[in-house]
This record gives structure tokens, sequence and C-alpha cells, in this order.
């Protein structure tokens, strides 16, 4: 065979000597309700749950660390009422965080908390940095403007204001994630949930950010469209080596698509690894009780 | 290269192993001993209770592939560790030539370099050249079988972990399976295999580790294979 047994070129050495993360999160917390004495901090204890006995606040989100390095896609998988979302939003600065700080190596090399940039940084990061895509498509898109207007908005929030430039890239976008060019004017609302999510994904790339973030992307699509959407998912991290953050209830989608995947449960990170290891020898109890409920 | 093993899976303790670089260690044992859990440590798919694998690697040096980090990991199978069952993660719309050709892009080869040498590959499993456009997800037990070897074969890893990789070709492709790993081995790939073949275990492999040798929940009984080629 023409193939020699493998020898590292020294491009690849050198990017993985260096490999810093492209997203560092540390000790993010968020708490829904006034809080009160009791519940100050959040509690690392596992059996108390993450409501408090005495005014009924709820730490969402408790003390979660994470990196995430350029190109990989990191699962974030737990039931309902985890704080999947709350994370994932928190992230995207649509939440208010109660603790904790996010740097991204591109924006600032990396020196800036971004949950405490000002009011137009965070404009500056949601429209450059990452690119968010809802369960909810109604969060992402404006259901009754075109679908190549909302990728023109989304262009035009990045300081793009050359028409023909706009429409040049919205149909490629558009054309990417498979809706027919002959259907790029249409609003969302024609669309069935498949192709919204598509339009979704090209408008939350549309300024080729290097992160994505994706909150249950496929729940509630029918399977087979279900299998397309994340297919394009997985080609596109693939064809623009995008990083992206996976979330979902649903571990089938986290073993399609994740390298790595942390298990939230009530807020916390009960369990961390490779997903195939998380797959097929979780160390949690509440881990394996989710695996099991996948066979 | 060295691969010392001191891990301890259940129903396993105690299991010593070396592989020298270049050499074929065959694992036999009825089946349920643990011969896939073994393997599976190795690929860190399972968490190793306790105990070391050394595996001498190209980027890190001596690492611990029982502790070493995820990210390690998921490097050091890109680019260094294969891992190839009779199973083959299906991956829809993605055509048999470029599920066995994917493997080399993060290589630095060019799209069409890596269809070439994919093409070859498939030609030399004896896979008809009328699937190479179809979907694996639509295909037969063997034929898919045959892509996960391919996909396997292609990248010519440092490492190859091999789990009845072969469980139902026919003959000729078997043959032909042989004819590569025993190429591979000349070009220095070392391997970790288990073959529901005995015959074809003792065609490639250098060394045998036989697991009924070794008593379970004993801990004295450390059983030592040392390769010499
Ligand atoms: N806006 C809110 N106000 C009060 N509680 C909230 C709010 N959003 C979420 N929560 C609570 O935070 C916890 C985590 O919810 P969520 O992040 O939506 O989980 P998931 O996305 O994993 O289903 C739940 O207990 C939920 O009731
Ligand atoms: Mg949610
Ligand atoms: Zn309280």
């Amino acid at each position: 065979m023409a193939i020699e047994p493998l020898q590292m070129s020294k491009g690849m050495t050198e990017s993985i000597e260096k490999e810093i993360p492209l997203v560092t999160v540390k000790g993010l917390s968020k708490q829904f309700g006034s809080g009160c004495e009791y519940c100050s901090t959040p509690s690392h204890e596992e059996k108390e749950g993450n409501r408090c006995k005495h005014c009924g606040s709820i730490w969402a989100v408790r003390d979660i660390d994470f990196e995430l390095y350029p190109g990989e896609i990191l699962g974030v998988v737990g039931e309902s009422g985890s704080g999947k979302s709350t994370m994932i939003r928190s992230l995207f600065l649509d939440e208010e965080v109660t603790n904790g700080s996010m740097t991204v190596s591109t924006y600032n090399k990396g020196k800036i908390n971004i949950f405490n940039a000002s009011a137009q940084q965070k404009r500056y990061i949601r429209n450059h940095v990452m690119g968010m895509v809802y369960q909810n498509p109604y969060l992402g898109l404006r259901m009754t403007f075109s679908s190549s207007g909302n990728i023109a908005e989304k262009l035009i929030a990045a300081d793009n204001f050359h028409v023909g430039k706009i429409r040049e890239r919205a149909s490629e976008l558009l054309d990417k994630v498979e809706i027919p060019i002959s259907r790029m004017d249409e609003p969302p609302k024609n669309f069935s949930g498949g192709m919204q999510q598509r339009v979704q994904i090209s408008k939350a790339l549309a300024n080729n950010p290097p992160l994505l973030l994706l909150d249950e992307v496929t729940t509630g699509l029918d399977l087979s469209v279900q299998a397309k959407v994340l297919d394009l998912i997985r080609s596109l991290q693939r064809e623009l080596n995008v990083a992206m953050i996976v979330v979902s209830h649903d571990l089938g989608v986290i073993r399609m698509l994740a390298d790595r995947t942390m298990v939230l449960r009530q807020g916390l990170v009960v369990e961390k690894g490779l997903t195939d290891q998380i797959l097929e020898d979780p160390q949690h109890p509440y881990t394996q009780l989710l695996v099991h409920s996948l066979l | 290269m060295a691969l010392a093993n001191e891990l301890s899976v259940t129903p396993f303790h105690d299991i010593t192993f070396h592989v020298p670089e270049g050499t074929f260690m065959g694992i036999a044992g009825p089946s349920g001993i643990g011969k896939s859990s073994i393997l599976k440590c190795i690929y860190r798919t399972y968490i190793t209770t306790s105990g070391n694998i050394w595996y001498k690697s190209l980027r890190y040096g001596e690492i611990d592939l029982s502790t070493a980090t995820e990210r390690q990991m998921i490097h050091l199978r890109k680019n260094e560790i294969g891992y190839v069952t009779q199973f083959l993660k299906v991956i829809p719309r993605v055509s048999a030539l470029d599920v066995v050709a994917e493997p080399l892009l993060p290589f630095g080869y060019s799209l069409e370099d890596a269809r070439s040498a994919a093409r070859k590959l498939l030609e030399r499993l004896l896979i008809p050249e009328e699937l190479w456009n179809g979907f694996p997800a639509t295909f037969s037990g063997g034929e898919r079988q045959r892509i996960n070897l391919a996909k396997a074969f292609i990248v010519r890893p440092r490492l190859l972990i091999l789990d009845e990789p072969t469980a139902s070709l026919d003959n000729d492709t078997k043959q032909s399976v042989l004819a590569i790993l025993k190429e591979m081995k000349e070009q220095g790939t070392t391997m970790i295999g288990v073959f529901h073949d005995w015959d074809m275990m003792e065609q490639v492999a250098d060394n045998i580790y036989d697991l009924r040798s070794i008593k379970r929940e004993d801990h004295n009984n450390v059983l030592e294979v040392r390769g010499q080629k």
C-alpha cells in the first residue's frame, strides 16, 4: 500500500504542544430567587439538592469549571431541570451569572472575564465570538422576516453593510444548511421544524464565530429529521472547525456528536469524561441510570 | 514499543504483560472472561480500577494511559492508537469511501489523496466498487466490518487494538486482512488483539496471552508474558 506509517508533521506537533483552551469557565454559578442567609453559597453536596429549604431559591448551576479546546465538541447531558439551559444561556450572556468567570482566547487574548464585560463588549461578543442555537427557534429567529433577512440582520450587527455581499453571504450560508436558494426570501414561519433549526444554525454561524452553543437543537423533531440536523452539525464542525457545546437530555445526540461529555445533575457536574467512557463505563450512579435508560 | 500493563478489571486482578514494539500480542480465553475489557481499558473506554498501562508515545514519551488526560487520549486516538471491533459506528449520509478517507484528513492529506488511498484499501479488502459511494448504514454486517477495518488500517497507527474484527468475514477477505496486518507489523505497528478465529490468531500473533491460565480473584497469580520475536 502507498501509505507509510505515520510520522507527525511538524505543524501538528507544535499545535498540540501549545494547546490552549478556547474557552475557560471557572466557578460558574447561577441562583434564581433572592436567596437568604442559608443559601448564600451553592452547596457541593449532591444529597442536598439545589433548592433552599428556607427561601425556595434555586442554585440552577453550581460552581461549574470546564475548558473547551478549539474545534472540539463538548457534550452536556442531564435530565430536565438539571441546569443545562441555564448554563448555556449564561455562557451566551442571555442570563446574568451569580458567580464565575469565562474567558475566550480569541477575545482580548483571553484576559477579560466576559461575564463582567460592558454592555457594548457583550454585544460584540455575541455577534463575533459566539453563536447560539436555541431549542425554540422563536428565540433565535424573527419568524416573520425573510430567512435571508434574518442572516442579514446578524451580518449588519457585525458591521457588514455592503448589500450585495450580504446577500451573497446569506445565500452561501443557507446553501450550506441545505435550504434551497429559491426559498431564501421566505420567512421561517413557513418552514418545517427541521428547516427552522437549519436556518437558526446558519444565522448563528453568519459571522464565523469560533464557538457555537446548541441547546437541545433536535428535541421535538421527528427522528429522521433529527438525524439530518445532527449530520449537518457534524459536517459543519469538520468543515469550519468551530468548537461547540452541545446540550441535550438525549444521550443519543451526545453520543453522535461529542468528543467529551459532562453530566449535570441539579446544577452540579457529577461526572466528566470521554464520551464513549461515559456511555460504556459510567462511574457515577446517576450516569449509570441515564445510560441504562438509553438501552 | 513496550507496553507494560498491570491492570485490574473485574474479573481480573494483577495482569501484567509487555508487548514489544512491532509485535502482535493475541489475547485468548473463553468469551466473558474479560478480553474486551482489557482492550477497552487500554483505549480508555473503560476506566482502569487500579494499575498502570504504560505506552511509549511518539508525542508524549512514556505515558500511563490509565491516567492520561482526556485531551491527551483524544490526541492519541486520532494520531497513534487505533481501535477496531466488529461494530461500526454508523454515520448516516457519509459515503463508504469518505468514511475510510476521513481519518487521513487531519494529517494534511488533500481530500483527493485521501480518497485515492481509501480506494486502494477498499479494493484490497475486496469491497465491490459499486459500494464505494454507498452509505455504510445500508450495508450488510460483513460489508460494514470491512469498511471498519479499512478505516482503522488507513492511518497506520503506532498501536492497533483489535477486538474480533473479522468475526463474520469470508475466507478471502480474512486472508487479505491477514496480509495487511503482517505488513503493518513489518512497518512497526504494535498490535494487541482478540480473534475469535484461532487459526487467524496463530498466523499473526507473536505471543499469545491465554487468560485461562490465570485464576480469577487470585491476587498472587501474576502471569508474565514477555515477547521474544
Ligand atoms: N427564570 C427562572 N426563574 C426561576 N427558576 C428557574 C428559571 N429558569 C430555570 N429555573 C430553574 O433552574 C433549574 C434548572 O433549569 P434549566 O436550566 O431550565 O434546566 P434544563 O435546561 O437542564 O432543563 C430548574 O430547577 C428550573 O426550575
Ligand atoms: Mg433546557
Ligand atoms: Zn435560601
